[in-house]
Formats: C-alpha cells, sequence, structure tokens
C-alpha cells in the first residue's frame, strides 16, 4: 500500500463513521439545516479532492473527467435535496477507487515480478579490490567478475573459471547449464557454482536481456483490435452518455414537469458514464497475457500478435530443429546372421575415417573407442559409402547403390531415414537405420493443438517417405516434403488461401532459414531464441528455448487471455447498459449506478489479472 | 530519436489514453506510446527539435491529469 493509499483508506474509515453517526441522527432529528450540514461534513472529508480536481481540470478543458462527472452528480443530489444520497455516492466512489487502485498496485508489482531479469550491476577489477558499476557503461572487450548467485549482467565469453547456469529467468526451465572457459553467456541467466571471469561480447543495450525487457516492455505499443476497438469507444462512450444525461434532465420535465425526478435519473447517467473498467482492464489482461507468456520463455512482441495466436487455425512446422532435433542417430538395427553388436561394430570401425556425418552418428552410437590397428585399407567411395579391410575381412558400408555396385542381395526396405547397409566378405550382414530424433515433448504438444482444434502441417526439404514416417509418428494432419526454401513460401500462401476469413495461420520454424516463411505467415513463431538474434528479430512470438511443448502453452495463453478480454467486455457494457436503462425508466438509485461504475471496474481489474497466471 | 520516460503517479488509464493521443498529434513526433501499466512513455520524435517536443509534452500531460509528472 503505497502513502497515498494508506491516506485515502484512513479518510474513507473517518467518512464512513461519520456518515453512520449524520445517519443516525437524520432518523431522530429532521431539521433540513441540521441533517444537510451532518451529511455535508463526511461528504467533504472524502469528496475535497474530487471537487478540487473538477474545477481545476475544467479550467485546463478537460471536462467529462471522472471527477467532474461525480462533482455534478453529487451537487445535483445536495441540489435535490438528496443529502444521504450525496454523501453515500462520494464514498462509495472513493472506497471502489481505492479497491481498484490497489488491484492495479498488485498487478503492476506482479508485472515488474516478471521484468526483474534486469541486471542492476556488473562487477570490474579494479586495483583494491572489485567494483560494481553500471552495466550500461561497460564496452565490448572490457572483462567482467561474476560471482555465483549473481546475475549475468552482459553478453560475454568465459576466459576463466566453470560453472552452473540457471536459465529459468529466461527460458521458464529450470535446467541447469555446465559451461567452462570459452563458452558463451547470456546476459540475464544466473551463475549458480563458480566464479566466472568473462570478455564481454556485446554492450548492455545489445545484450540479450536488454532486447528481451524491450520487446515485452514495447509490446504495449503494438495494440490488439480489441485495445484499440475500446480506446475509440471510450472516446465515443462518455460524450454520448453525458448528451442523453442532459437531454433526459431536460425533455421530460419539459413536457411532464416535475423537474427534481428527471434531473435525478440523469445524474445516474452521469455517475456511469466513465469508461474506466473497460480502458484499465482491456490492456491490463493483454499485458498480463504477455508478461505471464513470458515467465514461460515464451516472448510476444505485441498484444496484436497474441489476438492473432489466439484466432490461429492452421499451424505449419518446419521438421528439422522445430520438432525434431536435427542431429542424427542410430534408430534401429537390422542384422542379417550376425548379432546386433557386431553389425554396429563393423559399421562403426569401417567408417571410422570418414567425417562424414552418417559415421559420426554410427561412432557415437557405438560408443566404444576405435582401435584403428584391427582397419586397414579404408577406402571412401563418393556418394555410396565406405570399403576396409577390419580384422582381415573385405567390409562395404554403404547405400543401395553401392550394395548393387558390388552385386550384394540386400534387403530393401522403405523407411523413414537413412539406410546404411553392411557386407563382410561378400555376404549380406543386415543393415542401419539413421534418422533425426523427434523431440520428446513433440509429439504431445501437437496432441494438444489437434485437441484445441488446430490443423497442423509439416513442411520440409527431406524425402518423402522420410517426412511422412516422421509426420505419422507425431500424429500431424498434412505433411508437405521435398521442398526447397522457396518452396516453403509458395505452400503457406497456399494454405493460407485455404483457412477461413477470420482463421489464422501460424508457421513455427528454427527462424535461421526460415525469415521469408516466418514474415509470409500471420503470424510466425521462432524458436531457440535463446542467444540468437536472428531469432528474436523476425518472428512475432520467440520462444527462448526450442521446445515444441511451448507452442500449445502459448496457444493456451493467448485463447485465455483474449477470453479474458471478452468477458470484461461483455460484463462491463452490459452491466452499464442495464443501469443506464433502468435509470431511465426511473427504477434504478444512485448506489446502484456507483456501483455499476466503480464496481465493475475493480471486479474486470481482477478478472483481467488472471491472465497473468496460466499453468503448462 | 527514440527515449523512454516513467511517468509517475499515472493512476487514471483514460488520462494515459488522452495522452497517447494528444502527444501523438503534436507536429514533430513519429510515435508516442502510454504504458498505463508499466508506467511509462516511449516518445519517438525528431532529433532537431526534442527539446522543444519534449517541453510541449510536459506541458500536455500536467494539463490532461495534473497529478502525473513525467520523470527526466
Amino acid at each position: 500500500m503505497s502513502r497515498k493509499q494508506k491516506r485515502t483508506l484512513i479518510r474513507i474509515i473517518i467518512s464512513l463513521f461519520l456518515f453512520a453517526a449524520a445517519y443516525l441522527a437524520n432518523i431522530f432529528n429532521t431539521n433540513e439545516r441540521v441533517r444537510f450540514f451532518a451529511f455535508l461534513i463526511p461528504y467533504a472529508i472524502i469528496g475535497w479532492d474530487i471537487l478540487w480536481r473538477a474545477a481545476r481540470n475544467i479550467l485546463h478543458g478537460q471536462i467529462f473527467d471522472e471527477n467532474f462527472l461525480m462533482a455534478i452528480a453529487t451537487i445535483g443530489a445536495l441540489t435535490l435535496r438528496e443529502y444521504p444520497e450525496a454523501a453515500a455516492v462520494m464514498l462509495f466512489y472513493q472506497i471502489g477507487e481505492w479497491f481498484q487502485q490497489y488491484a492495479i498496485g498488485k498487478s503492476r508489482r506482479s508485472i515488474s515480478e516478471l521484468m526483474n531479469i534486469r541486471p542492476d550491476y556488473a562487477n570490474i577489477e579494479a586495483e583494491n579490490g572489485l567494483v560494481q558499476i553500471d552495466p550500461y557503461e561497460l564496452n565490448i572487450g572490457d572483462t567482467i567478475v561474476i560471482k555465483p548467485g549473481e546475475k549475468i549482467p552482459l553478453d560475454s565469453v568465459i576466459i576463466e573459471g566453470r560453472s552452473t547456469l540457471n536459465t529459468s529467468a529466461l527460458t521458464g526451465e529450470s535446467v541447469p547449464k555446465d559451461v567452462c572457459a570459452g563458452d558463451t553467456l547470456i546476459s540475464g541467466c544466473v551463475n549458480m557454482t563458480g566464479l566466472l571471469k568473462a570478455k564481454v561480447t556485446k554492450t548492455f543495450e545489445n545484450s540479450t536481456v536488454a532486447k528481451i525487457l524491450d520487446l515485452v516492455e514495447n509490446s504495449s505499443s503494438k495494440k490488439a483490435h480489441a485495445e484499440n476497438f475500446i480506446t475509440k469507444f471510450a472516446r465515443y462512450y462518455t460524450p454520448l452518455v453525458v448528451i442523453s444525461a442532459a437531454l433526459i434532465a431536460v425533455i421530460p420535465s419539459l413536457i411532464f414537469g416535475e423537474w427534481s425526478e428527471w434531473v435525478q435519473r440523469a445524474l445516474i447517467f452521469l455517475v456511469v458514464s466513465c469508461p474506466c473498467a473497460l480502458v484499465i482492464s482491456i490492456p491490463l489482461s493483454f499485458f498480463g497475457g504477455i508478461g505471464g507468456a513470458s515467465k514461460h520463455g515464451i516472448l510476444v512482441k505485441g498484444g496484436n500478435y497474441l489476438e492473432t495466436l489466439a484466432n490461429a487455425e492452421i499451424i505449419v512446422f518446419d521438421k528439422t530443429g522445430t520438432l525434431t532435433k536435427g542431429n542424427f542417430i542410430v534408430t534401429e538395427i537390422n542384422p542379417a546372421q550376425i548379432s546386433e553388436k557386431d553389425l554396429l561394430e563393423l559399421a562403426a570401425l569401417s567408417e571410422s575415417y570418414s567425417s562424414h556425418p552418417i559415421s559420426e552418428s554410427l561412432k557415437e552410437a557405438y560408443g566404444k573407442t576405435i582401435d584403428t590397428s584391427r582397419i586397414s585399407d579404408a577406402e571412401e567411395i563418393a556418394g555410396q559409402g565406405v570399403r576396409a579391410v577390419v580384422d582381415g575381412k573385405a567390409v562395404y558400408t554403404g547405400n543401395d547403390k553401392l550394395m548393387r555396385s558390388i552385386g550384394i542381395q540386400y534387403n530393401e526396405c522403405r523407411q523413414n531415414g537413412t539406410i546404411v547397409h553392411v557386407s563382410v566378405d561378400n555376404v549380406y550382414a543386415g543393415y542401419i537405420i539413421i534418422s533425426d530424433e523427434i523431440k520428446p515433448d513433440a509429439i504431445d504438444a501437437v496432441k494438444t493443438l489437434k485437441q484445441q482444434g488446430i490443423r497442423t502441417v509439416m513442411l520440409t526439404g527431406d524425402r518423402r517417405e522420410a517426412g511422412e514416417f516422421t509426420a505419422k509418428r507425431l500424429g500431424i494432419d498434412e505433411v508437405h516434403a521435398e521442398l526447397l526454401p522457396d518452396d516453403k513460401v509458395t505452400e503457406v500462401e497456399k494454405l493460407i488461401s485455404t483457412k477461413s476469413p477470420r482463421g489464422k495461420l501460424a508457421f513455427v520454424g528454427d527462424g535461421i532459414n526460415d525469415a521469408p516463411v516466418l514474415a509470409c505467415a500471420d503470424i510466425g513463431i521462432a524458436m531457440g531464441g535463446l542467444g540468437s538474434d536472428a531469432a528474436i528479430e523476425a518472428a512475432d512470438i520467440v520462444l527462448m528455448d526450442d521446445a515444441p511443448s511451448k507452442i500449445a502453452l502459448a496457444m493456451k495463453i493467448s485463447r485465455k487471455t483474449l477470453k479474458i478480454v471478452k468477458q470484461n467486455i461483455v460484463f462491463a457494457l452490459s452491466i452499464k447498459f442495464i443501469i443506464l436503462l433502468l435509470g431511465a425508466l426511473g427504477m434504478a438509485t444512485m448506489w446502484e449506478a456507483v456501483l455499476g461504475d466503480v464496481g465493475v471496474a475493480f471486479l474486470a481489474i481482477l478478472n483481467a489479472s488472471r491472465a497473468l497466471k496460466t499453468k503448462k | 530519436m527514440k527515449k523512454q520516460y516513467q511517468l509517475v503517479n499515472l493512476d487514471c488509464a483514460n488520462c494515459a489514453a488522452k495522452m497517447e493521443n494528444a502527444i501523438k498529434k503534436l507536429s514533430g513526433v513519429n510515435s508516442a506510446s502510454v504504458n498505463f501499466i508499466t508506467q511509462r512513455l516511449i516518445l519517438d520524435a525528431e532529433d532537431s527539435h526534442f527539446d522543444k517536443i519534449i517541453n510541449e509534452v510536459i506541458k500536455l500531460c500536467k494539463k490532461i491529469e495534473p497529478d502525473c509528472t513525467i520523470k527526466i
């Protein structure tokens, strides 16, 4: 609670007592003058600042603000000799405002907590030990020291020391990362265990942490349609309600008489004419959604993107690096006559002189150090494989073409991945399949998206069989394979034309080679933003780590935010219109009107603050 | 030039919207955004008379919401 809030709270309590006293006095004493003063005291204590601001703002040419409307409404009530109403409305209004400020303060604090990744200082070595300085003042090439428990202030490279980093502030996942000399440090991560000495590679403005903060803080300048609608609506709503109030006060009175009755109805209009509930809660919901997403390592560059994502109908994935790890591993060993272990050993040994990615994955699967004395006469056959003598036997390891050229019968198989056949002394020994590994959470991610009614499409430059195999395992609806980078753009354009007019298409890639595709989709999502400036620049939504499950989470957050926004719009507007209607018909009192104003605003803010928290 | 300012005591969301609109209409301002939640103003204006523009912005804010001040 701020000092200002405390003071208002004290004023509220004092005037509540005085109001209760006046109310009791009112029952026993019906003297007009006594009644007037009895209620005027609490009214003045609680409402002086409103009256003062109203007067001051009119002098500044600001009519139709809340203060003015409340002042007119209560002064109107006083002149109609509705003393208890005037005091109560003012009191009620201030209580509502107080709660509203309290809720705003709370949301502001939780948002600033989310953005608490800003490093406050950097340590540099000076003659008399370590000195803390503003990270802004450091230049590229300077040496900094990071103690255990401290945030990494700038992007840098370790010169000395080893430690474990916690990246959870940036990625939302607390997977510790071990680092040692020569590794890059990303600002915003927390150094957990060891003392590190590092060389600055980027100035503070260009460091990851500054970019992320900039992105989230500026996200409010890219407003969603719903937000723009509310701002526009607010501009017309207040004047319109005030004009109707004037009409209600004057026209029926001229026809039917009973001025005081119609003026009183008009005053009700004035009380509900403030669009506060909407003007505060809608941006707060979007900002809360964006803030909540950033806590999970999902950066959204604006409310408009959150809105677009919530309407996504088709999600297009790039295959390699997005749904699959992009590293090739041995996934299947199919020996003929010999054991699995022997087949793998023969393949790994015979390929040991090659630096081809396939031989790397064979060696990795083999796992033991290669005894080079067992191999002789190794020779690479371009585009086919290798030939080598292992333990005195002639071993051929390679693809279908190699087997055909040496005249060996092999098992033809149509499977995902690259097939490596092995033959020993002209006898077929079996085959090994090497394929791209699917990310552990990819299957669940696709499933969750499909449950949300989203059509999933995968694009890949790989062979058709490999693409179809991966798509089938993941449960993806559609796959387009053998695409060149340009084809991906054409394919996305084709898909855009198949969606419904209000639906949107999202593209998910690793942000490295797919900038044109990211740009042509309605919304571009890049993965692996941590340490990749290209990804952060190119996309509308950046996933700091590269887990596909974050897409489903981002989707969930965006839909929840939009749902809250819609709830608030419908709730606030319908309450206001009901009160306007009842007021015009003479069925609502000022009390209900104040409730319709500040009460609705308070509830809308509380509802909006839900956007901050979405569980996985 | 693009600069960020802290708005102290920005307590009224409608005023924030009004401020943003009024600042955008000032000549020499390329874009402006007032964030009620973070209480920040992001002003992008022409370099040549940035000082003059920021003075006008301060005056505007005083006029729309006298309780709110721009921290420079």
